[in-house]
């Protein structure tokens, strides 16, 4: 689904991303973990295609096409999604509103027509059973106001509306509560499927109690170190990231 | 008569006193008199180098030989005034044409809650001799004292002491001319004690040839108590130009809300509103929408007074320029020394969504009591790049999302409006403007 080879990107010159090698294919769980600054969320914003990231060698392929060439608007269209780190607040626009925007943009691009009043209502309403999203936040602004745990959760709702083939998770753990957390990864689990596959970047193993993943991978210093099972990310969580950063260094030749 | 200047070399200011004396003569009320003799102390038509048009220069809407001589009413029929597109449903209405009040097209207020006359037959009325032309900022501004000299005629409204009048009155202007015309419409409204009522107002040309420029003065009294909340909807415009003063006094207790909204077709719009709030426990909210698009010079002056201690002001103005347009926000807080225990508030935010706009923003905050709560701020700026990129990476289009977001933050200011109906001609016409902003 997802194919990265020897992807290196910057921002104002500054080289964050080294060489990125990574395969993910549908009905796969991969996690990315890494200590602060290693590039983790600078991946996520280079593959959701976030203007400051100058893509400066590499390629991306997503189920055939050219990733890196694609709008980001048009990679949501083929059905990347990315749950932010940090949703963004909008005032003034519904988050009904924007949710039917969204849905029928997505429902053009592929030449569906726009989805009935009826029809958009019962989805909404089935989706935020499963995904258990306070039906009163949907009438609201768009996160406006939102707590923490609400934005993360309004994130996820999003995402089971959008229906998308990959899902990147952008720290979704961060600043949320345990409470919080289970009801996010319940939905997250709920939503996995053969057909569909996630991209879960985290610094801490604890998420990965709840969504268990296939592989986990290290990021540091903008490259993947190390790649195994979930057994990895139960070392990491014992011994910290310090033993990799030495391995990575006596690995590295002297310059 | 024939008044209108021929030269269009020759500056209105310059002819402006044979104007006067063939209009009025000598006789009749002196009040005239002495405005225009204070206009021209003041300098007659202000250049850019007064302080308060340092960034409107009127001076050109001058020159092209204006008229103050009003043509023969033209008979409007109903199909015209709803042509206009500006009806409101569940209101009473009160159509003007050129400042005179049309009976016939008309749908009065009962007369028990409300007095309403034409301006030149409301003299015998007690609150006329109390109230008008006493606002205090009167003598400061220009145009205000133009008005004084030249008015025709106008609304006088006095909403009785404790009515409550459940429907808005839409005062409903109409401008007519043959070739180019100067027309000085001037009202006076009084909500008398604890009354509450709505004033809506509209304006459109009819049947115009040439350009209206109009020059109007309203002056508003909140006494004590009382509730005016007071739409200025400026949404047609096209053949009109609009130099506006709205004076309020505020009496104890009193609430006065004030909504304007400029989305309009004009080349020239500029607001002059001053509250002086009179006595202690006011209560005043300003809410304030334009667009400027085109070459529109839209401008909006405002002046806020506290004089006496514990009243509350709150202002909130959001303009988006596009295009060639230039936007001008004045917005002055005075507090006063005997003012303490004031609450005092004011936002500007400016979108400028063409690298050709402008806008020039100025909050002035003056302060001289030591026991209040004032704060004022103004930005200017773009759409915010996270939120765009937000609504992107859920896949909406770059235009649609830009669009969202500029109506977002308009609609933040126009969800203020009490009145359904307003809030509904008012955001659609903003949208109308928007999305053809946003989809260039």
């Amino acid at each position: 689904m997802l194919n990265i080879k020897n992807l290196h990107a910057a921002v104002e010159g500054n080289a964050i991303l080294k060489g990125i090698n990574l395969n993910v294919k549908a009905g796969e769980v991969h996690a990315i973990m890494g200590p602060n600054g290693s590039g983790k969320s600078s991946l996520a914003s280079v593959l959701a295609g976030r203007e400051a990231y100058e893509v400066t060698e590499g390629s991306v392929d997503f189920d055939g096409k050219d990733l890196l060439d694609m709008s980001p608007e048009v990679r949501a269209r083929e059905g990347l999604f990315l749950a932010f780190q940090y949703p963004v607040e909008i005032p003034g626009v519904s988050n009904i509103n924007f949710l039917k925007t969204a849905v029928n943009e997505v429902r053009a691009y592929h030449g569906q027509p726009p989805m009935q009043a009826k029809a958009f209502l019962d989805m909404l309403k089935s989706k935020q059973k499963l995904m258990e999203f306070d039906a009163n936040l949907m009438n609201r602004s768009l996160n406006e106001g939102f707590s923490g745990g609400e934005k993360k959760r309004n994130d996820i709702f999003q995402m089971a509306m959008l229906e998308p083939k990959l899902a990147i998770m952008d720290e979704t753990d961060s600043g949320l509560d345990i409470d919080a957390l289970r009801i996010v990864s319940a939905g997250v689990n709920k939503l996995r499927g053969k057909d569909n596959a996630f991209i879960i970047i985290t610094h801490y193993q604890r998420l990965l109690e709840y969504i268990v993943p296939d592989f986990v991978h290290v990021l540091y210093n903008g490259r993947i170190v190390k790649s195994g099972t979930k057994e990895l990310a139960l070392e990491l969580e014992e011994k910290g990231y310090d033993w990799l950063k030495e391995d990575i260094r006596l690995e590295e030749p002297v310059q | 008569m024939t008044t209108t200047t021929s030269n269009t070399n020759i500056s209105f200011a310059e002819t402006l006193p044979a104007l006067f004396t063939a209009q009025f003569g000598n006789s009749g009320w002196p009040g005239r008199k002495t405005a225009l003799e204070r206009f021209q102390a003041l300098g007659g038509i202000p250049t850019v180098k007064t302080e308060d048009w340092k960034y409107t220069n009127v001076v050109p809407f001058f020159k092209n030989g204006l008229s103050i001589a009003l043509p023969e009413t033209p008979a409007i029929t109903a199909q015209q005034l709803e042509a206009t597109g500006l009806l409101l449903p569940d209101t009473y209405r009160l159509v003007l044409v050129n400042g005179v009040l049309q009976s016939a097209l008309s749908i009065l207020p009962p007369a028990t809650q409300v007095t309403v006359a034409r301006l030149s037959e409301a003299a015998s009325q007690p609150a006329y001799a109390q109230y008008f032309n006493k606002s205090k900022k009167l003598e400061e501004h220009h145009f205000a004292q133009l008005n004084t000299a030249l008015f025709n005629d106008g609304l006088f409204i006095e909403v009785k002491a404790k009515a409550q009048v459940e429907q808005p009155i839409h005062i409903i202007h109409l401008y007519h001319n043959n070739g180019n015309l100067l027309v000085n419409p001037r009202h006076l409204w009084v909500a008398q004690e604890g009354s509450e009522a709505k004033l809506i107002e509209s304006a459109a040309a009819v049947g115009t040839t040439g350009t209206v420029l109009v020059n109007s003065v309203a002056e508003a009294v909140v006494t004590e108590r009382a509730q005016l909340s007071h739409y200025q909807l400026q949404t047609g415009g096209a053949g009109l130009r609009f130099i506006n003063q709205t004076l309020v006094e505020q009496m104890g207790k009193s609430l006065y809300n004030n909504y304007t909204f400029t989305l309009s077709e004009s080349d020239l719009v500029r607001n002059n509103l001053n509250i002086s709030l009179d006595a202690e426990r006011t209560e005043t909210h300003l809410y304030g929408f334009y667009i400027a698009a085109g070459s529109q010079l839209v401008d909006n002056h405002s002046s806020v007074d506290h004089r006496m201690p514990h009243c509350e002001s709150n202002e909130l103005y959001r303009g988006v320029m596009m295009d060639k347009a230039t936007g001008v926000f004045n917005g002055k807080i005075f507090v006063h020394e005997d003012a303490q225990k004031t609450n005092a508030f004011q936002q500007n935010n400016n979108l400028v969504i063409s690298p050709s706009a402008s806008i020039y923003t100025k909050p002035q905050l003056e302060i001289y009591a030591d026991d209040v709560k004032c704060s004022h701020g103004t930005t200017i700026g773009q759409v915010s790049e996270d939120a765009l990129f937000y609504l992107k990476a859920r896949g909406i289009g770059d235009a649609e999302a830009r669009n969202m977001l500029v109506k977002a933050f308009a609609f933040d200011v126009t969800a203020q409006v009490k009145i359904p109906a307003v809030r509904k001609q008012v955001e659609q016409i903003a949208s109308r403007y928007l999305s053809v902003a946003t989809n260039n």
